[in-house]
């Protein structure tokens, strides 16, 4: 039988709590430092403008592009390479005025004086209205997985392991945030997309792991609730790292294999997963620890009938 | 115990089979095809009109593999896409007007699929190019234009009624009509009070005079918006008609939004021109009385307003409108048949004949103006004297500088009018390169993504991880098969959704899997560990499935385009995916090992 992690012995993760707590609290900041200083590189989604990418025949002279398009009169216009020498982005900020959807037919008329081959692959728009209510709607996205997670994990189990495994998540999407902010990295709708699902995904480990804590506590009569908390953890430990691994793999493949549009995407996720380990690990079950939970909280004959106690 | 019942093998099995036909369609790719549908919505098209078609192409020597009647259309499937445009550029020419030809791709699997109706997953316009536009409603706008229909009726209520007036003015959606005296006022308040009910009214006595204000009631203003909404709507599917799109999506989306999806358009620039123009026609009476020299100093004189004409210098125009574009049926280009100058030949409804009939015969050798106003800007096309009292319906306009403008002109009043002007506020336009770019990348991550699980679970697990692998594999199926049947939008994110879920899904094998290894390490026989395997972590699977789905109920809630496509899938990947990880897996486990009474070791 090929086995990665032959755990003989229960690890004591439990007492680790010290240093696991100082190394949370420090990317914590780090990322909550982040988001203050410098903020979310918000793409065209939620700050409304105008974003187009053209393919070019020639590798495209980005210089002469920039005077073709300062010609037009739009104001702050960004021109930049991305991928390869042919492909390039531009970017216009919102503009106040009713033809705003005009843009991006300005500028490609302004491209064919340069190029006349050049040839159109992608072009969002997105009014300043629109804009605004995509960032609301994201924003209260994240509010309602968040509360019905936590929600479900109440009625599941007890409300210290709702709280618990809910502050281990939040941990990771700030840290995901936090890692964009830092890295200026675009943040669109199909990063909030991804950000939400990393939600989603990362409460089944602590899921996984709550589930083998309340199976211990009615089995394992004499033990301590550490003792509990690390032989769970231990017992899950094989299965979390091929979980995710299998997870990690296929996003792997699509930040090699799915381009631009997916890139910031599978970063989000590779960010997400990598944290997820760790918090519902050493994040949510030292709170857990924190928050007293006691075997009298499962001790109770309603619960006896959910699973078979061998 | 580690047996399914026949009936629950039988049901797995009818369960694969269906996945597997609906799946199918989406392995035959697609052929050219082009698509022929009538520009009125209101007509229909016959078996008559498929004879047609069929002779037409058969005249020009197109080779076509087979034309059908589906809804309201007839579509043409053509052996090559030059033979598609050849076959287009025929049709467009013979069945005239009335009709467009558009280009389109039709499904190439084989016809009993497509009559059990197994189809292909619908194309999200990432995937397969197009334009997608979100138009707001100016709904302020439109409630200004129904309060200027009011201030019209105003005048014509009171003036029947011998009430004496003296202005009335608007502000806004409000308008105030002023009276000299009290008794006026009261008795204008009861005239209109039962004239128009829709409208609230507030009488205030002022140093100046009295003054009644009318306003429309909240109800009636809601009725205004759902209305300007719906004849937009209608106009929209009039003018996408006429850029001959094969599928395009015309849908309300809230209180004053429409959203217009166009896929596999490419002149986006023209698209954007025929949808964001807001082109009406009013025709109205010069002002004969005014003075040409406070003419050119830009006085308008009372009643009248100034605008600038084509033919030359500004013509002074009544406020007061005789006809708009609603009452216009049908507009042609055309030449006059005198000058040979190009010309729009306009047909008008009932009311809209009789109205023109008796304004001509009133102002015989006066002029009239027809004026064109596009975004908000007024332009006179043309000024012409009546000669005699015009009956039947039936205008000839002049004026356009060239045939081309006469069939722009035409094709913009045949589209009809915009009850309030619409503006873009959200595009999305994607190439039809990128769209192919788009899939294969979605299809690579997938596919690489796969093999290298799968590869992982067999070296691993061995027979079981063989097993997981067929599962997950039977995931992607039910998947496909699933978005193929509800015809669900699929998109980029949503193919990233199905990388993700495969990847998730991979989870409840590995819970399975772990567990009996621990049960057999902790002693137990093969078979009970096999059984305690599955029985134990159903329930984690359930658990950790559950909240990766609110997650997903709320994306699809909250998220529009692209990222409701995958909530969609993510939604759907976890259903299918705690079928085949758990029921389809085990089926295949009980077959291999669930026969064998004293089974001494498993692979695992």
């Amino acid at each position: 039988m090929l086995e990665f992690f032959p755990f003989k012995k229960t690890i004591p993760f439990m007492s680790w709590g010290k240093v696991t707590t100082a190394i949370s609290l420090f990317t914590f900041i780090f990322a909550v430092w982040s988001l203050w200083h410098q903020g979310l590189n918000l793409g065209v989604d939620f700050t409304g403008g105008t974003l187009m990418e053209v393919r070019t025949s020639q590798p495209a002279d980005l210089h002469t592009i920039r005077t073709a398009l300062e010609k037009t009169g739009l104001p702050e216009v960004s021109v930049q390479n991305f991928g390869t020498s042919h492909d390039v982005l531009i970017r216009l900020p919102v503009k106040q005025d009713a033809n705003a959807a005009e843009t991006s037919n300005i500028v490609m008329s302004a491209l064919k004086t340069v190029d006349p081959t050049v040839e159109l692959k992608r072009v969002d728009f997105v009014g300043p209205q629109v804009g605004k209510e995509l960032y609301d709607s994201g924003a209260l996205a994240l509010l309602v997985v968040s509360f019905g997670i936590m929600a479900y994990l109440a009625v599941r189990f007890e409300w210290r392991f709702a709280v618990a495994g809910m502050l281990a998540n939040m941990h990771d999407i700030i840290i995901i945030l936090g890692v964009f902010a830092f890295f200026q990295w675009e943040f669109t709708l199909t990063v909030l997309a991804g950000v939400l699902a990393v939600l989603g995904y990362s409460v089944n480990e602590s899921v996984v792991v709550f589930d083998r804590i309340r199976e211990n506590i009615r089995k394992m009569r004499g033990a301590t609730i550490p003792h509990i908390i690390d032989d769970a953890i231990t017992r899950t430990m094989s299965r979390t790292i091929i979980t995710h691994g299998s997870t990690q793999i296929m996003v792997l493949s699509m930040l090699l294999f799915g381009g631009e549009a997916l890139h910031n995407f599978a970063l989000a996720l590779t960010i997400g997963i990598m944290f997820g380990i760790y918090s519902s690990v050493l994040v949510a079950s030292p709170l857990l620890l924190m928050f007293g939970v006691k075997r009298e909280h499962f001790i109770k004959p309603v619960e006896k009938k959910e699973e078979a106690v061998v | 115990m580690n047996r399914f019942p026949l009936w629950k093998n039988v049901l797995i099995g009818i369960t694969l089979v269906v996945a597997f036909l609906y799946a199918l369609p989406n392995f035959f790719g697609e052929v050219p095809a082009v698509q022929i549908s009538p520009i009125r919505t209101t007509e229909k098209v016959d078996t008559a009109l498929l004879g047609q078609v069929e002779s037409l192409l058969k005249a020009a020597n197109v080779t076509y593999s087979g034309v059908e009647l589906s809804g309201n259309s007839i579509k043409a499937r053509l052996v090559s896409t030059d033979l598609q445009i050849q076959a287009k550029d025929v049709l467009q020419n013979s069945l005239g007007e009335r009709y467009t030809v558009a280009l389109n791709l039709l499904p190439a699997s084989p016809a009993w699929l497509s009559a059990i109706n197994a189809m292909p997953m619908y194309l999200g316009l990432d995937l397969r190019g197009g334009v997608h536009f979100l138009l707001e409603v100016d709904m302020k706008a439109a409630l200004e234009k129904t309060a200027i229909r009011y201030q019209n009726d105003f005048r014509t209520e009171l003036r029947s009624a011998k009430i004496r007036y003296g202005r009335i003015s608007r502000e806004g959606d409000a308008v105030t009509v002023h009276f000299a005296t009290r008794d006026q006022r009261d008795a204008a308040v009861n005239k209109l009070g039962t004239a128009f009910t829709d409208l609230a009214y507030t009488s205030d006595d002022q140093a100046e005079g009295f003054t009644l204000t009318a306003r429309l009631k909240p109800e009636a203003e809601k009725q205004v918006q759902e209305f300007a909404l719906q004849q937009n709507i209608t106009t929209l599917r009039n003018r996408v008609n006429e850029l001959g799109v094969a599928e395009p999506v015309i849908q309300q989306q809230g209180a004053n939004r429409v959203v217009v999806q166009l896929p596999g358009v490419q002149d986006t620039a023209k698209a954007k021109d025929i949808l964001g123009r807001t082109a009406t026609l009013e025709i109205r009476m010069v002002d004969e009385l005014a003075d040409p020299l406070a003419l050119a100093q830009g006085q308008a004189p009372f009643g009248a307003e100034i605008v600038p004409s084509r033919e030359g210098a500004p013509i002074a125009v009544k406020k007061d409108v005789v006809l708009t574009g609603d009452s216009i049926t049908n507009a042609t280009p055309g030449f006059d048949n005198t000058s040979g100058q190009a010309a729009v030949h306009i047909n008008l409804d009932g009311t809209g004949a009789r109205i023109f009939k008796d304004v001509t015969r009133e102002n015989v050798n006066k002029r009239m103006a027809i004026l064109l106003i596009e975004k908000g800007r007024a332009e006179v096309i043309t000024a012409p004297v009546i000669r005699e009292e015009i009956g039947g319906g039936r205008v000839q306009v002049t004026g356009m500088e060239s045939a081309q403008e006469a069939s722009d002109v035409a094709l913009l009043l045949r589209a009809g009018a915009l009850a309030a002007p619409m503006q873009i506020v959200e595009e999305r336009t994607v190439g039809p390169s990128m769209g192919a770019e788009n899939i294969e990348k979605g299809f690579h991550s997938n596919l690489w993504g796969f093999l290298a699980v799968t590869l992982f679970m067999v070296i691993y697990y061995r027979v079981f991880g063989v097993y997981s692998s067929i599962a997950l594999a039977i995931n992607g199926f039910f998947l496909i098969a699933l978005l193929s049947m509800l015809q669900a939008t699929l998109t980029l994110p949503g193919m990233a959704a199905i990388a993700l879920t495969l990847g998730m899904a991979i989870d409840a094998n590995v819970l399975i899997n772990e567990r009996i290894r621990e049960e057999l390490r902790n002693g137990a026989t093969p078979q009970a560990a096999i059984h305690a395997g599955y029985d134990r972590a159903w329930g984690t699977i359930l658990d950790s499935n559950l909240t990766t789905l609110i997650a997903g109920i709320a994306l699809f809630w909250l998220g529009s385009g692209p990222v409701r496509g995958f909530a969609v899938v993510l939604c759907l990947g976890i259903l299918t995916s705690m079928f085949s990880a758990v029921t389809v897996s085990r089926a295949m486990v009980n077959l291999t090992y669930g026969r064998q009474a004293r089974l001494a070791k498993v692979s695992i």
